[in-house]
């Protein structure tokens, strides 16, 4: 059966407080979740308080502070600040989402912030994104033709055809919505999770691509496709407001075209 | 130690190539259980409290027993599918899930067959 509570060694633990400096007056609490692989005993939840005068507005801008000011052990990705990388994707208040994009004036009360969930942790709020990024490589999300290409200019798309790809093309592949999704959570290992069949829609609707028949037969699967169960976890939780759902139903509808 | 690639993790045993008659199957079911479920349940009101004989006589009626034979095997059909995406998420031991994949077949079969000679008895006995 899957399991549907932690390992004994998995199970968080409190941690070590770490104060507002002495005048500091608007103070919110940050709880973090902290791993070290290299240190025996289990995972540990520490608590930082900060002082909002000084810090920007996002829960990023308060990670970036704390490594700077308070403990610089703290370990997380993050690169462009601006909700285009996908590198800072965290669980904060109970939902997975991007920490640069996320207000911590959004977040009544102390700021609780985990890796992304039902990952292996690397280290703190840093998970092991291996499989997913093979389960992406295994999608083949580049254009795949047999006709030659043009020789003298690009592969022509019209704006309708191009308009198809709207809701697709605009993933940042940051993982919230694929580890926000309880069949990836019991079935990682065989279901391709709502991240990757976004992406292999992008390629499915591309009117460039002339592989869609051969991408359909990859995914015709009860398990690489049909574990969707459209739970909507992967729509309500996409930081970009993409809808996952929506794409992994055009490739059930596309499945079900070519038979009837 | 499992040293394979996450790449050979993802590509697996490759697909299937099937999936779409399931998921066809609980969709068609499902939509044939919306009007058969509705009549059962006003069958079954019109019917509380009457005795053996009045309900014998619904049942020899052959478009009550057509709904009625088709009630339960639409519901059994849609039930079998059901507890087998349910047992695909849940039960992750190869010996477990076949066991429940197997059983809940012939445990659907069974029940179908039995339902349908119980409602054929009734409509048609003695």
């Amino acid at each position: 059966m899957v399991e549907f509570a932690l390992p004994a060694n998995s199970r968080v633990q409190p941690g070590t407080f770490h104060p507002a400096p002495s005048g500091a007056t608007n103070v919110k609490r940050f709880k973090i979740y902290r791993y070290d692989p290299d240190a025996e005993g289990n995972p540990r939840l520490d608590t930082y308080e900060v002082d909002l005068d000084t810090c920007g507005p996002m829960v990023l801008d308060a990670l970036i502070k704390i490594k700077n000011e308070m403990d610089s052990t703290l370990t997380f990705r993050r690169s462009c600040r601006e909700g285009i990388c996908g590198s800072c994707s965290m669980n904060i208040d109970g939902t997975n989402t991007l920490a640069c994009l996320k207000p911590i004036a959004d977040i009544p009360g102390d700021v609780k912030i985990y890796p992304l969930p039902h990952m292996p942790v690397i280290k703190d709020l840093v998970p092991d994104l291996s499989l997913p990024y093979a389960q992406l490589q295994s999608v083949e999300p580049w254009l795949q033709t047999k006709s030659p290409t043009p020789p003298d200019s690009e592969r022509l798309q019209s704006p309708e055809e191009r308009e198809a790809l709207d809701g697709l093309w605009e993933c940042i592949l940051c993982f919230c919505c694929q580890t926000g999704c309880p069949s990836y959570w019991w079935n990682g290992e065989r279901y391709l999770g709502p991240a990757i069949l976004l992406q292999a829609a992008r390629w499915i609707h591309d009117s460039r691509d002339e592989f869609t028949g051969e991408r359909l037969d990859a995914l015709e699967d009860p398990f690489k496709l049909y574990r969707c169960h459209t739970i909507m976890n992967c729509t309500s939780t996409c930081p970009k407001g993409l809808n996952p759902a929506k794409a992994i139903g055009s490739i059930k509808e596309m499945l079900l075209q070519r038979r009837f | 130690m499992e040293l394979r690639t996450p790449l050979g993790r993802a590509r697996g045993l490759g697909s299937a190539k099937t999936g779409v008659g399931h998921f066809w199957q609980q969709r068609i079911t499902a939509i044939a259980l919306v009007p058969l479920a509705l009549w059962f349940a006003v069958s079954v009101i019109r019917l509380s409290g009457v005795d053996y004989a009045v309900a014998k006589a619904w049942m020899a009626k052959p478009l009550n027993a057509t709904m009625m034979l088709l009630t339960v095997s639409v519901a059994l059909w849609h039930g079998v599918l059901g507890v087998q995406v349910v047992i695909e998420d849940y039960v992750l031991g190869s010996v477990g899930k076949w066991i429940g994949l197997i059983g809940t077949r012939l445990l659907g079969a069974f029940l179908a067959v039995f339902m349908a000679v119980s409602v054929l008895k009734v409509a048609f006995g003695g």
